[in-house]
Protein backbone atom coordinates (compact mmCIF):
# COMPACT_ATOMS: atom_id res chain seq x y z
CA UNK A 1 0.00 0.00 0.00
CA UNK A 2 1.38 3.32 -0.91
CA UNK A 3 -0.60 6.03 1.38
CA UNK A 4 1.26 9.80 0.65
CA UNK A 5 0.14 12.41 3.45
CA UNK A 6 -1.87 14.79 1.90
CA UNK A 7 -2.66 18.60 2.64
CA UNK A 8 -4.48 17.50 5.89
CA UNK A 9 -7.66 19.63 7.31
CA UNK A 10 -7.43 21.30 10.90
CA UNK A 11 -9.33 18.70 12.31
CA UNK A 12 -5.83 16.42 12.01
CA UNK A 13 -5.47 16.82 15.88
CA UNK A 14 -8.63 14.96 16.58
CA UNK A 15 -7.87 12.56 14.13
CA UNK A 16 -4.36 12.37 15.91
CA UNK A 17 -5.74 12.31 19.52
CA UNK A 18 -8.44 9.77 18.54
CA UNK A 19 -5.94 7.12 16.88
CA UNK A 20 -3.30 7.40 19.20
CA UNK A 21 -5.97 7.00 22.06
CA UNK A 22 -7.10 3.57 20.12
CA UNK A 23 -3.74 2.31 20.07
CA UNK A 24 -2.54 3.14 23.73
CA UNK A 25 -5.77 1.06 24.09
CA UNK A 26 -4.93 -1.97 21.91
CA UNK A 27 -1.71 -2.41 23.30
CA UNK A 28 -3.17 -2.10 26.48
CA UNK A 29 -5.75 -4.70 25.56
CA UNK A 30 -3.25 -7.28 24.07
CA UNK A 31 -0.85 -7.08 27.00
CA UNK A 32 -3.53 -8.06 29.03
CA UNK A 33 -4.90 -10.86 26.86
CA UNK A 34 -8.22 -9.48 26.74
CA UNK A 35 -9.23 -11.26 23.61
CA UNK A 36 -12.67 -10.21 23.90
CA UNK A 37 -12.04 -6.38 23.90
CA UNK A 38 -9.77 -6.91 21.36
CA UNK A 39 -12.33 -8.81 18.98
CA UNK A 40 -14.63 -5.41 19.48
CA UNK A 41 -11.66 -3.15 17.97
CA UNK A 42 -12.20 -4.17 15.00
CA UNK A 43 -15.43 -3.94 12.48
CA UNK A 44 -17.30 -7.30 11.16
CA UNK A 45 -15.59 -7.28 7.76
CA UNK A 46 -11.98 -6.31 8.94
CA UNK A 47 -8.96 -7.39 7.65
CA UNK A 48 -5.90 -8.39 10.30
CA UNK A 49 -2.40 -9.33 9.27
CA UNK A 50 1.05 -10.01 10.50
CA UNK A 51 3.23 -10.31 7.45
CA UNK A 52 7.26 -10.70 6.87
CA UNK A 53 8.11 -7.23 5.43
CA UNK A 54 10.52 -9.25 3.02
CA UNK A 55 6.95 -10.75 1.70
CA UNK A 56 5.18 -7.23 1.82
CA UNK A 57 8.15 -5.34 0.29
CA UNK A 58 8.21 -8.24 -2.14
CA UNK A 59 4.58 -8.21 -3.10
CA UNK A 60 4.70 -11.73 -1.76
CA UNK A 61 0.91 -12.42 -0.32
CA UNK A 62 1.41 -14.62 2.46
CA UNK A 63 1.63 -14.03 5.88
CA UNK A 64 2.33 -15.53 9.40
CA UNK A 65 -1.63 -14.60 10.52
CA UNK A 66 -4.38 -13.57 7.64
CA UNK A 67 -7.87 -13.13 9.39
CA UNK A 68 -10.30 -11.84 7.25
CA UNK A 69 -13.52 -11.44 9.11
CA UNK A 70 -14.33 -10.76 13.12
CA UNK A 71 -15.23 -14.60 12.43
CA UNK A 72 -11.63 -15.25 12.22
CA UNK A 73 -10.62 -13.16 15.15
CA UNK A 74 -12.24 -14.93 16.97
CA UNK A 75 -11.64 -18.04 15.79
CA UNK A 76 -8.04 -17.00 16.40
CA UNK A 77 -8.58 -16.26 20.32
CA UNK A 78 -10.59 -19.94 20.90
CA UNK A 79 -7.01 -21.15 19.57
CA UNK A 80 -4.92 -19.20 21.76
CA UNK A 81 -7.25 -19.52 24.71
CA UNK A 82 -8.33 -23.53 24.15
CA UNK A 83 -6.00 -25.43 21.50
CA UNK A 84 -2.55 -24.21 21.01
CA UNK A 85 -0.91 -25.51 23.23
CA UNK A 86 2.25 -23.02 24.39
CA UNK A 87 4.34 -21.97 26.95
CA UNK A 88 2.36 -19.14 28.54
CA UNK A 89 4.58 -15.25 27.85
CA UNK A 90 3.86 -11.54 28.78
CA UNK A 91 4.00 -9.21 25.36
CA UNK A 92 4.53 -5.72 26.23
CA UNK A 93 3.37 -3.40 22.92
CA UNK A 94 4.98 -0.09 22.89
CA UNK A 95 3.20 2.17 20.13
CA UNK A 96 5.04 4.79 18.64
CA UNK A 97 2.79 8.37 17.63
CA UNK A 98 0.34 7.88 14.74
CA UNK A 99 1.07 9.23 11.56
CA UNK A 100 -2.50 10.42 10.15
CA UNK A 101 -2.48 9.65 6.28
CA UNK A 102 -5.24 10.44 5.07
CA UNK A 103 -8.55 11.49 7.05
CA UNK A 104 -11.84 12.34 4.29
CA UNK A 105 -14.08 12.09 7.39
CA UNK A 106 -15.41 8.52 7.80
CA UNK A 107 -12.51 6.68 7.30
CA UNK A 108 -9.15 7.31 8.51
CA UNK A 109 -5.68 5.79 6.99
CA UNK A 110 -2.73 6.06 9.69
CA UNK A 111 0.65 4.27 10.42
CA UNK A 112 2.46 3.51 13.51
CA UNK A 113 5.63 1.91 14.51
CA UNK A 114 5.45 -0.54 16.97
CA UNK A 115 8.05 -3.16 19.53
CA UNK A 116 6.24 -5.77 21.22
CA UNK A 117 8.64 -7.65 24.11
CA UNK A 118 8.13 -11.01 25.74
CA UNK A 119 8.34 -12.16 28.90
CA UNK A 120 8.34 -15.76 29.72
CA UNK A 121 8.42 -16.83 33.25
CA UNK A 122 11.37 -16.88 35.15
CA UNK A 123 13.14 -15.11 32.27
CA UNK A 124 14.75 -12.43 30.84
CA UNK A 125 12.84 -9.95 27.98
CA UNK A 126 13.54 -10.06 24.95
CA UNK A 127 12.35 -7.73 21.95
CA UNK A 128 9.87 -10.09 20.13
CA UNK A 129 8.84 -8.12 17.18
CA UNK A 130 9.62 -4.51 15.53
CA UNK A 131 7.40 -3.29 12.73
CA UNK A 132 4.66 -0.96 11.94
CA UNK A 133 0.72 -1.22 11.49
CA UNK A 134 -0.53 -0.01 8.39
CA UNK A 135 -3.72 0.99 8.85
CA UNK A 136 -7.49 2.00 7.94
CA UNK A 137 -10.26 3.12 10.81
CA UNK A 138 -13.80 3.79 10.44
CA UNK A 139 -15.69 6.57 12.36
CA UNK A 140 -17.66 4.92 14.15
CA UNK A 141 -19.85 7.16 16.86
CA UNK A 142 -17.66 8.70 19.18
CA UNK A 143 -15.10 6.28 18.66
CA UNK A 144 -13.24 4.61 15.83
CA UNK A 145 -12.88 0.51 14.48
CA UNK A 146 -10.12 -0.61 12.85
CA UNK A 147 -11.87 -1.86 9.39
CA UNK A 148 -8.10 -3.20 8.34
CA UNK A 149 -4.73 -3.52 10.33
CA UNK A 150 -1.68 -5.10 8.77
CA UNK A 151 1.53 -5.69 10.92
CA UNK A 152 4.32 -5.16 8.63
CA UNK A 153 7.39 -6.57 11.03
CA UNK A 154 10.82 -6.28 10.43
CA UNK A 155 12.03 -9.27 13.06
CA UNK A 156 13.78 -12.16 10.47
CA UNK A 157 12.99 -14.69 12.61
CA UNK A 158 10.44 -15.24 15.23
CA UNK A 159 11.14 -16.36 18.51
CA UNK A 160 9.60 -20.20 18.12
CA UNK A 161 5.88 -19.28 17.39
CA UNK A 162 4.25 -16.74 17.76
CA UNK A 163 0.64 -17.25 19.78
CA UNK A 164 -0.77 -14.30 20.63
CA UNK A 165 -1.80 -10.92 18.00
CA UNK A 166 0.66 -8.59 17.84
CA UNK B 1 19.05 -51.19 29.11
CA UNK B 2 21.90 -49.22 30.76
CA UNK B 3 22.38 -45.27 29.41
CA UNK B 4 25.16 -44.51 31.91
CA UNK B 5 27.52 -42.41 29.35
CA UNK B 6 30.52 -44.44 28.00
CA UNK B 7 34.21 -44.13 29.05
CA UNK B 8 34.58 -42.10 25.38
CA UNK B 9 36.07 -43.73 22.70
CA UNK B 10 39.16 -42.05 21.10
CA UNK B 11 37.49 -40.01 19.36
CA UNK B 12 35.74 -38.35 22.29
CA UNK B 13 32.64 -39.28 21.14
CA UNK B 14 30.13 -40.66 23.27
CA UNK B 15 28.58 -44.49 22.31
CA UNK B 16 24.98 -45.27 21.97
CA UNK B 17 24.71 -48.13 23.80
CA UNK B 18 22.60 -51.37 23.33
CA UNK B 19 21.03 -52.32 20.12
CA UNK B 20 18.32 -51.05 17.68
CA UNK B 21 16.99 -47.04 17.34
CA UNK B 22 14.31 -46.83 19.35
CA UNK B 23 15.67 -45.65 22.32
CA UNK B 24 17.61 -42.48 21.88
CA UNK B 25 20.10 -40.97 23.62
CA UNK B 26 20.01 -37.51 24.80
CA UNK B 27 23.45 -36.97 23.82
CA UNK B 28 22.50 -37.30 20.17
CA UNK B 29 20.56 -34.04 20.39
CA UNK B 30 23.28 -32.02 23.00
CA UNK B 31 26.22 -32.71 22.95
CA UNK B 32 28.68 -30.59 20.39
CA UNK B 33 31.20 -32.61 19.06
CA UNK B 34 28.33 -35.69 17.80
CA UNK B 35 26.87 -31.95 15.88
CA UNK B 36 30.02 -31.34 14.49
CA UNK B 37 30.10 -34.93 12.86
CA UNK B 38 26.32 -34.68 12.12
CA UNK B 39 27.68 -31.99 10.04
CA UNK B 40 30.52 -33.19 8.45
CA UNK B 41 28.36 -36.33 7.62
CA UNK B 42 24.82 -35.57 7.51
CA UNK B 43 25.08 -32.37 5.40
CA UNK B 44 28.40 -31.85 3.98
CA UNK B 45 29.33 -35.33 2.65
CA UNK B 46 28.43 -38.67 2.44
CA UNK B 47 26.18 -38.65 -0.49
CA UNK B 48 23.47 -36.65 0.86
CA UNK B 49 21.72 -33.93 -0.87
CA UNK B 50 20.37 -30.76 0.67
CA UNK B 51 17.31 -28.88 -0.50
CA UNK B 52 17.95 -25.13 -1.07
CA UNK B 53 15.32 -23.73 -3.36
CA UNK B 54 11.95 -23.75 -5.46
CA UNK B 55 12.78 -23.09 -9.02
CA UNK B 56 10.13 -20.42 -9.21
CA UNK B 57 12.08 -18.74 -6.74
CA UNK B 58 14.30 -17.50 -9.60
CA UNK B 59 12.69 -16.82 -13.11
CA UNK B 60 15.40 -14.90 -14.60
CA UNK B 61 19.27 -14.76 -15.59
CA UNK B 62 21.19 -13.64 -13.03
CA UNK B 63 18.42 -13.78 -10.22
CA UNK B 64 20.12 -15.40 -7.18
CA UNK B 65 19.38 -15.83 -3.19
CA UNK B 66 21.62 -16.68 -0.21
CA UNK B 67 20.45 -20.32 1.45
CA UNK B 68 22.49 -22.58 3.74
CA UNK B 69 23.27 -26.30 3.33
CA UNK B 70 23.89 -26.99 6.83
CA UNK B 71 25.85 -24.07 8.51
CA UNK B 72 27.48 -22.97 5.44
CA UNK B 73 25.72 -20.09 3.30
CA UNK B 74 25.53 -21.06 -0.42
CA UNK B 75 23.81 -18.63 -3.06
CA UNK B 76 21.29 -19.80 -5.77
CA UNK B 77 21.81 -18.39 -8.95
CA UNK B 78 19.99 -18.80 -12.75
CA UNK B 79 22.81 -19.15 -15.15
CA UNK B 80 21.78 -17.64 -19.12
CA UNK B 81 21.52 -20.53 -19.97
CA UNK B 82 18.71 -21.36 -17.37
CA UNK B 83 20.53 -23.70 -15.80
CA UNK B 84 21.13 -23.12 -11.88
CA UNK B 85 24.26 -22.65 -10.29
CA UNK B 86 24.93 -23.46 -5.96
CA UNK B 87 28.00 -21.78 -5.00
CA UNK B 88 29.55 -20.97 -1.42
CA UNK B 89 29.45 -17.47 -0.16
CA UNK B 90 33.04 -17.10 0.84
CA UNK B 91 35.33 -15.32 -1.13
CA UNK B 92 38.64 -18.06 -1.93
CA UNK B 93 40.85 -14.81 -1.10
CA UNK B 94 40.60 -14.09 2.80
CA UNK B 95 37.41 -16.11 3.25
CA UNK B 96 34.65 -13.53 3.42
CA UNK B 97 31.13 -14.06 3.06
CA UNK B 98 30.39 -11.47 0.09
CA UNK B 99 27.30 -11.48 -1.06
CA UNK B 100 24.91 -9.59 1.64
CA UNK B 101 22.00 -8.81 -0.18
CA UNK B 102 19.34 -12.30 -0.11
CA UNK B 103 17.95 -11.63 -3.22
CA UNK B 104 19.09 -9.92 -6.19
CA UNK B 105 20.20 -10.21 -9.70
CA UNK B 106 23.56 -10.25 -10.86
CA UNK B 107 25.95 -11.05 -13.98
CA UNK B 108 28.92 -11.61 -11.89
CA UNK B 109 29.78 -11.54 -7.88
CA UNK B 110 32.61 -9.32 -6.06
CA UNK B 111 33.64 -9.51 -3.30
CA UNK B 112 33.87 -6.23 -1.53
CA UNK B 113 37.56 -6.28 -0.16
CA UNK B 114 39.68 -6.25 -2.23
CA UNK B 115 37.28 -6.92 -5.80
CA UNK B 116 38.04 -10.34 -6.36
CA UNK B 117 35.48 -11.02 -9.35
CA UNK B 118 33.75 -14.23 -9.87
CA UNK B 119 31.63 -15.73 -12.45
CA UNK B 120 27.71 -16.71 -12.01
CA UNK B 121 29.24 -20.63 -11.87
CA UNK B 122 31.64 -19.52 -9.34
CA UNK B 123 35.00 -19.32 -11.58
CA UNK B 124 37.12 -16.81 -10.60
CA UNK B 125 37.27 -14.44 -13.29
CA UNK B 126 39.73 -11.86 -12.57
CA UNK B 127 41.82 -9.96 -9.34
CA UNK B 128 42.92 -6.25 -9.06
CA UNK B 129 46.61 -6.14 -9.58
CA UNK B 130 47.37 -9.46 -10.51
CA UNK B 131 50.33 -8.49 -12.67
CA UNK B 132 51.12 -6.11 -10.20
CA UNK B 133 51.17 -2.08 -10.54
CA UNK B 134 53.46 -0.22 -14.33
CA UNK B 135 55.13 2.67 -12.68
CA UNK B 136 56.19 5.58 -14.50
CA UNK B 137 59.90 4.27 -15.07
CA UNK B 138 58.78 0.91 -16.21
CA UNK B 139 59.20 -0.77 -13.14
CA UNK B 140 56.91 -3.18 -11.90
CA UNK B 141 55.67 -3.29 -8.37
CA UNK B 142 53.73 -6.23 -6.39
CA UNK B 143 51.34 -8.57 -8.22
CA UNK B 144 50.39 -12.54 -8.07
CA UNK B 145 53.27 -15.00 -8.17
CA UNK B 146 53.26 -16.31 -11.56
CA UNK B 147 51.96 -19.43 -11.31
CA UNK B 148 49.12 -18.07 -9.81
CA UNK B 149 46.12 -20.03 -11.53
CA UNK B 150 42.68 -18.49 -11.54
CA UNK B 151 41.26 -21.68 -12.50
CA UNK B 152 42.26 -23.39 -8.93
CA UNK B 153 40.98 -20.15 -6.87
CA UNK B 154 37.35 -20.01 -7.75
CA UNK B 155 34.54 -20.23 -5.50
CA UNK B 156 33.49 -23.91 -3.85
CA UNK B 157 31.31 -25.03 -6.19
CA UNK B 158 28.50 -27.70 -5.03
CA UNK B 159 26.81 -30.54 -7.27
CA UNK B 160 23.34 -29.19 -8.57
CA UNK B 161 20.09 -31.15 -8.53
CA UNK B 162 17.05 -29.38 -10.04
CA UNK B 163 13.83 -31.77 -10.19
CA UNK B 164 10.48 -30.55 -11.10
CA UNK B 165 11.10 -27.16 -9.45
CA UNK B 166 13.04 -28.37 -6.69
CA UNK B 167 16.82 -27.19 -6.16
CA UNK B 168 18.64 -29.52 -3.93
CA UNK B 169 22.56 -29.11 -3.85
CA UNK B 170 25.46 -31.13 -2.26
CA UNK B 171 29.45 -30.77 -1.29
CA UNK B 172 29.77 -34.12 -2.24
CA UNK B 173 30.78 -34.73 -5.38
CA UNK B 174 30.65 -37.92 -5.41
CA UNK B 175 26.73 -38.35 -4.32
CA UNK B 176 24.52 -40.32 -6.38
CA UNK B 177 21.71 -39.00 -8.45
CA UNK B 178 18.99 -37.49 -6.74
CA UNK B 179 16.84 -39.86 -7.82
CA UNK B 180 18.56 -42.58 -6.45
CA UNK B 181 19.10 -40.20 -3.30
CA UNK B 182 15.42 -40.51 -2.62
CA UNK B 183 14.57 -43.54 -3.98
CA UNK B 184 11.61 -45.64 -5.46
CA UNK B 185 9.70 -45.85 -2.62
CA UNK B 186 9.23 -42.14 -1.65
CA UNK B 187 10.14 -40.34 -5.29
CA UNK B 188 6.33 -41.25 -6.29
CA UNK B 189 4.86 -39.13 -3.52
CA UNK B 190 7.16 -36.56 -4.82
CA UNK B 191 5.88 -36.46 -8.29
CA UNK B 192 2.53 -36.23 -6.67
CA UNK B 193 2.89 -32.78 -6.10
CA UNK B 194 6.02 -32.29 -8.22
CA UNK B 195 4.94 -33.45 -11.97
CA UNK B 196 6.43 -30.45 -13.91
CA UNK B 197 3.41 -28.34 -13.34
CA UNK B 198 4.61 -24.25 -12.71
CA UNK B 199 4.85 -23.13 -8.99
CA UNK B 200 3.88 -20.30 -7.65
CA UNK B 201 5.63 -18.73 -4.48
CA UNK B 202 3.32 -17.25 -2.01
CA UNK B 203 5.89 -16.16 0.23
CA UNK B 204 8.09 -17.02 3.53
CA UNK B 205 7.68 -17.53 7.15
CA UNK B 206 10.94 -18.05 9.59
CA UNK B 207 11.17 -19.11 12.69
CA UNK B 208 14.25 -19.89 15.24
CA UNK B 209 13.77 -22.76 17.14
CA UNK B 210 15.47 -24.03 20.23
CA UNK B 211 16.40 -27.29 20.03
CA UNK B 212 17.97 -30.02 17.94
CA UNK B 213 17.40 -29.63 14.06
CA UNK B 214 16.17 -33.80 14.18
CA UNK B 215 13.53 -33.09 16.94
CA UNK B 216 11.86 -30.94 13.88
CA UNK B 217 12.62 -34.18 11.25
CA UNK B 218 11.05 -36.67 13.47
CA UNK B 219 8.20 -34.44 14.59
CA UNK B 220 6.75 -34.93 10.57
CA UNK B 221 8.20 -38.44 10.94
CA UNK B 222 5.29 -38.74 14.31
CA UNK B 223 2.04 -39.65 13.23
CA UNK B 224 1.72 -39.96 17.18
CA UNK B 225 0.95 -36.91 17.85
CA UNK B 226 -0.64 -34.87 15.16
CA UNK B 227 -4.72 -36.23 16.71
CA UNK B 228 -3.26 -35.59 20.24
CA UNK B 229 -1.14 -32.52 20.29
CA UNK B 230 -3.38 -30.47 17.74
CA UNK B 231 -7.02 -30.19 18.56
CA UNK B 232 -7.71 -29.04 15.09
CA UNK B 233 -6.89 -32.74 13.57
CA UNK B 234 -8.37 -34.13 16.20
CA UNK B 235 -11.94 -32.49 15.83
CA UNK B 236 -11.83 -31.90 12.44
CA UNK B 237 -10.93 -35.36 11.31
CA UNK B 238 -7.32 -33.62 9.28
CA UNK B 239 -5.03 -36.59 11.42
CA UNK B 240 -6.28 -38.71 13.29
CA UNK B 241 -5.84 -42.40 14.02
CA UNK B 242 -9.20 -43.54 12.79
CA UNK B 243 -8.08 -42.37 9.16
CA UNK B 244 -6.64 -44.51 6.40
CA UNK B 245 -3.24 -44.13 6.55
CA UNK B 246 0.29 -45.08 5.62
CA UNK B 247 3.69 -44.87 6.47
CA UNK B 248 6.13 -44.80 3.45
CA UNK B 249 10.18 -45.19 3.85
CA UNK B 250 13.05 -45.63 1.60
CA UNK B 251 15.22 -48.21 1.92
CA UNK B 252 17.86 -46.56 4.52
CA UNK B 253 14.66 -45.34 6.96
CA UNK B 254 15.86 -41.97 6.02
CA UNK B 255 13.07 -40.34 4.08
CA UNK B 256 9.38 -40.77 4.36
CA UNK B 257 5.84 -39.96 4.04
CA UNK B 258 3.09 -40.02 5.83
CA UNK B 259 -0.09 -40.34 4.39
CA UNK B 260 -3.10 -40.29 5.13
CA UNK B 261 -6.68 -39.39 4.05
CA UNK B 262 -9.37 -36.71 6.34
CA UNK B 263 -12.37 -37.88 7.88
CA UNK B 264 -15.65 -36.34 8.89
CA UNK B 265 -14.22 -35.95 12.63
CA UNK B 266 -16.53 -35.68 15.61
CA UNK B 267 -16.35 -38.44 18.23
CA UNK B 268 -14.71 -41.67 17.88
CA UNK B 269 -14.33 -43.22 20.91
CA UNK B 270 -11.12 -45.25 20.33
CA UNK B 271 -9.45 -41.93 19.44
CA UNK B 272 -11.25 -38.90 21.20
CA UNK B 273 -12.28 -40.57 24.41
CA UNK B 274 -10.12 -39.19 27.28
CA UNK B 275 -8.58 -37.30 24.16
CA UNK B 276 -8.55 -33.37 25.97
CA UNK B 277 -7.54 -31.44 22.69
CA UNK B 278 -10.22 -33.12 20.95
CA UNK B 279 -13.04 -30.58 21.13
CA UNK B 280 -16.66 -31.71 20.73
CA UNK B 281 -18.94 -28.73 20.49
CA UNK B 282 -16.06 -26.59 18.39
CA UNK B 283 -17.13 -25.05 15.39
CA UNK B 284 -15.62 -22.23 13.25
CA UNK B 285 -16.56 -19.04 13.28
CA UNK B 286 -15.44 -18.30 10.19
CA UNK B 287 -16.04 -21.72 7.73
CA UNK B 288 -13.27 -20.32 5.11
CA UNK B 289 -10.02 -21.08 7.68
CA UNK B 290 -10.81 -24.44 6.38
CA UNK B 291 -12.62 -24.30 3.20
CA UNK B 292 -10.86 -27.80 1.82
CA UNK B 293 -11.61 -28.35 -2.39
CA UNK B 294 -10.09 -31.64 -3.87
CA UNK B 295 -8.11 -31.50 -6.10
CA UNK B 296 -7.24 -33.67 -9.13
CA UNK B 297 -4.10 -34.29 -8.65
CA UNK B 298 -4.71 -35.53 -4.86
CA UNK B 299 -5.57 -39.00 -5.74
CA UNK B 300 -7.00 -39.65 -3.15
CA UNK B 301 -4.96 -38.93 0.35
CA UNK B 302 -5.51 -35.28 1.46
CA UNK B 303 -2.08 -35.42 3.24
CA UNK B 304 1.38 -36.31 2.47
CA UNK B 305 4.04 -35.53 4.80
CA UNK B 306 7.44 -35.96 3.24
CA UNK B 307 10.57 -35.57 5.09
CA UNK B 308 13.93 -35.57 2.72
CA UNK B 309 17.15 -36.85 5.25
CA UNK B 310 18.13 -34.15 6.33
CA UNK B 311 17.28 -30.76 4.86
CA UNK B 312 13.54 -30.50 4.42
CA UNK B 313 10.18 -31.36 4.73
CA UNK B 314 6.99 -31.22 2.39
CA UNK B 315 3.42 -30.54 3.28
CA UNK B 316 0.53 -31.45 1.39
CA UNK B 317 -2.24 -30.82 4.13
CA UNK B 318 -5.82 -30.26 2.42
CA UNK B 319 -5.08 -27.26 -0.46
CA UNK B 320 -1.64 -26.03 2.22
CA UNK B 321 1.00 -26.40 0.55
CA UNK B 322 5.06 -25.82 1.50
CA UNK B 323 8.84 -26.42 1.96
CA UNK B 324 9.91 -26.64 5.49
CA UNK B 325 13.50 -25.60 5.45
CA UNK B 326 15.73 -27.21 8.05
CA UNK B 327 19.04 -24.92 8.97
CA UNK B 328 20.74 -26.10 11.75
CA UNK B 329 22.47 -23.74 13.92
CA UNK B 330 24.56 -25.80 16.93
CA UNK B 331 23.63 -29.00 18.81
CA UNK B 332 20.02 -26.90 20.36
CA UNK B 333 18.89 -24.14 17.85
CA UNK B 334 17.90 -24.40 13.93
CA UNK B 335 16.29 -21.88 11.63
CA UNK B 336 13.06 -23.33 9.91
CA UNK B 337 12.05 -21.40 6.85
CA UNK B 338 8.96 -22.44 5.32
CA UNK B 339 7.96 -21.35 1.59
CA UNK B 340 4.41 -21.50 0.86
CA UNK B 341 3.88 -22.12 -2.86
CA UNK B 342 1.13 -23.15 -5.29
CA UNK B 343 0.93 -24.23 -8.89
CA UNK B 344 0.44 -21.85 -12.14
CA UNK B 345 -2.97 -23.79 -13.15
CA UNK B 346 -4.50 -21.94 -9.79
CA UNK B 347 -7.51 -19.41 -10.11
CA UNK B 348 -7.30 -16.62 -7.97
CA UNK B 349 -9.72 -18.25 -5.09
CA UNK B 350 -7.73 -21.73 -4.77
CA UNK B 351 -4.53 -19.42 -4.51
CA UNK B 352 -6.92 -17.10 -1.70
CA UNK B 353 -7.67 -20.79 -0.06
CA UNK B 354 -4.49 -22.12 -0.29
CA UNK B 355 -3.52 -18.60 1.62
CA UNK B 356 -6.59 -18.94 4.07
CA UNK B 357 -5.32 -22.63 5.03
CA UNK B 358 -1.57 -20.89 5.68
CA UNK B 359 -3.37 -20.10 9.03
CA UNK B 360 -2.59 -23.58 10.43
CA UNK B 361 0.81 -23.59 9.18
CA UNK B 362 4.10 -21.47 9.98
CA UNK B 363 5.23 -20.22 13.45
CA UNK B 364 1.66 -18.91 14.09
CA UNK B 365 -0.25 -21.97 13.00
CA UNK B 366 -3.18 -23.58 14.42
CA UNK B 367 -1.32 -27.00 14.03
CA UNK B 368 2.31 -26.09 14.11
CA UNK B 369 3.22 -23.43 16.62
CA UNK B 370 2.67 -25.84 19.26
CA UNK B 371 5.17 -28.09 17.31
CA UNK B 372 7.77 -25.58 17.55
CA UNK B 373 7.01 -25.22 21.38
CA UNK B 374 6.94 -28.70 22.19
CA UNK B 375 10.48 -29.00 20.35
CA UNK B 376 11.99 -26.33 22.51
CA UNK B 377 10.26 -28.18 25.61
CA UNK B 378 12.08 -31.40 24.63
CA UNK B 379 15.44 -29.73 24.18
CA UNK B 380 15.14 -28.04 27.58
CA UNK B 381 14.86 -31.63 29.73
CA UNK B 382 17.44 -33.34 27.26
CA UNK B 383 19.59 -30.46 28.79
CA UNK B 384 18.09 -31.28 32.22
CA UNK B 385 18.56 -35.19 32.65
CA UNK B 386 22.50 -34.52 31.18
CA UNK B 387 23.95 -36.85 29.32
CA UNK B 388 22.56 -40.48 30.71
CA UNK B 389 18.92 -40.11 29.61
CA UNK B 390 17.47 -41.77 26.41
CA UNK B 391 13.88 -41.10 24.47
CA UNK B 392 11.36 -43.93 24.27
CA UNK B 393 9.86 -44.67 20.70
CA UNK B 394 8.71 -47.57 20.67
CA UNK B 395 4.95 -47.52 19.76
CA UNK B 396 3.93 -50.39 17.49
CA UNK B 397 7.44 -52.39 18.52
CA UNK B 398 11.14 -51.65 18.20
CA UNK B 399 11.67 -52.37 14.57
CA UNK B 400 11.54 -50.96 11.59
CA UNK B 401 9.12 -51.40 8.55
CA UNK B 402 6.51 -49.54 6.56
CA UNK B 403 3.00 -49.64 8.25
CA UNK B 404 -0.93 -49.66 6.70
CA UNK B 405 -1.21 -47.66 9.65
CA UNK B 406 -0.41 -44.36 12.08
CA UNK B 407 -0.36 -45.94 15.49
CA UNK B 408 3.68 -45.75 15.35
CA UNK B 409 6.89 -44.40 15.85
CA UNK B 410 8.40 -47.01 12.96
CA UNK B 411 9.37 -43.73 11.22
CA UNK B 412 11.58 -42.52 13.67
CA UNK B 413 13.25 -45.32 14.48
CA UNK B 414 13.84 -45.90 10.69
CA UNK B 415 15.74 -42.54 10.85
CA UNK B 416 18.11 -43.26 14.17
CA UNK B 417 18.84 -46.43 12.56
CA UNK B 418 20.48 -44.92 9.44
CA UNK B 419 21.74 -42.13 11.60
CA UNK B 420 23.34 -44.56 14.35
CA UNK B 421 24.84 -46.00 10.68
CA UNK B 422 26.44 -43.46 9.08
CA UNK B 423 27.57 -41.65 12.56
CA UNK B 424 29.04 -44.81 13.89
CA UNK B 425 28.63 -44.53 17.05
S1 LIG C 1 38.60 -11.26 0.82
FE1 LIG C 1 37.46 -11.26 -0.99
S2 LIG C 1 38.66 -10.11 -2.31
FE2 LIG C 1 39.88 -10.17 -0.55
FE1 LIG D 1 2.56 -31.50 14.81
Amino acid sequence: MQMRPQALPLSVLEAQYYVDQFNARYGDILDRGDYAAWIELFTEDCLYKVIPRENHDAGLPLATMALESQGMLKDRAYGIVNTLFHAPYYQRHVIGVAQILNDNGSEIRATANYSVFRTKPGSVSEIYNVGRYLDVFLREGAGLKLKERVCVFDSEMILNSMIYPI
Amino acid sequence: MNFAPQALSTDGLPRWDGEGSSRIPFWAYTDPAVYRRELERMFYGNGHWCYVALEAELPKFGDYKISYVGERQVIVVRERDGSLNVVENRCAHRGVRFCQKPRGNARSFVCPYHQWTYKLNGDLAGLPFRQGVKKDDGEIQGGMPPDFDLKQHGLTKLKVAVYNGLVFATFDHDAPSFEDYIGPDVLPWLNRIFDGRKLTILGTNRQRIPGNWKLMMENIKDPYHPGLLHTWFVTFGLWRADQQSRMVMDEHGRHAVMISQRNAGGEAKAVTEGVTSFKKDMALNDARLLDVVPEYWWKGPTVTMITLFPSVIIQQQVNSLSTRHIVPSGPDSFDFVWTHFGFEEDDEAMTRRRLRQANLFGPAGFVSADDGEVIEFSQDGFRQKGADGATICELDGRGVAPTPHMVTETLIRGMYGYWRKVMEL
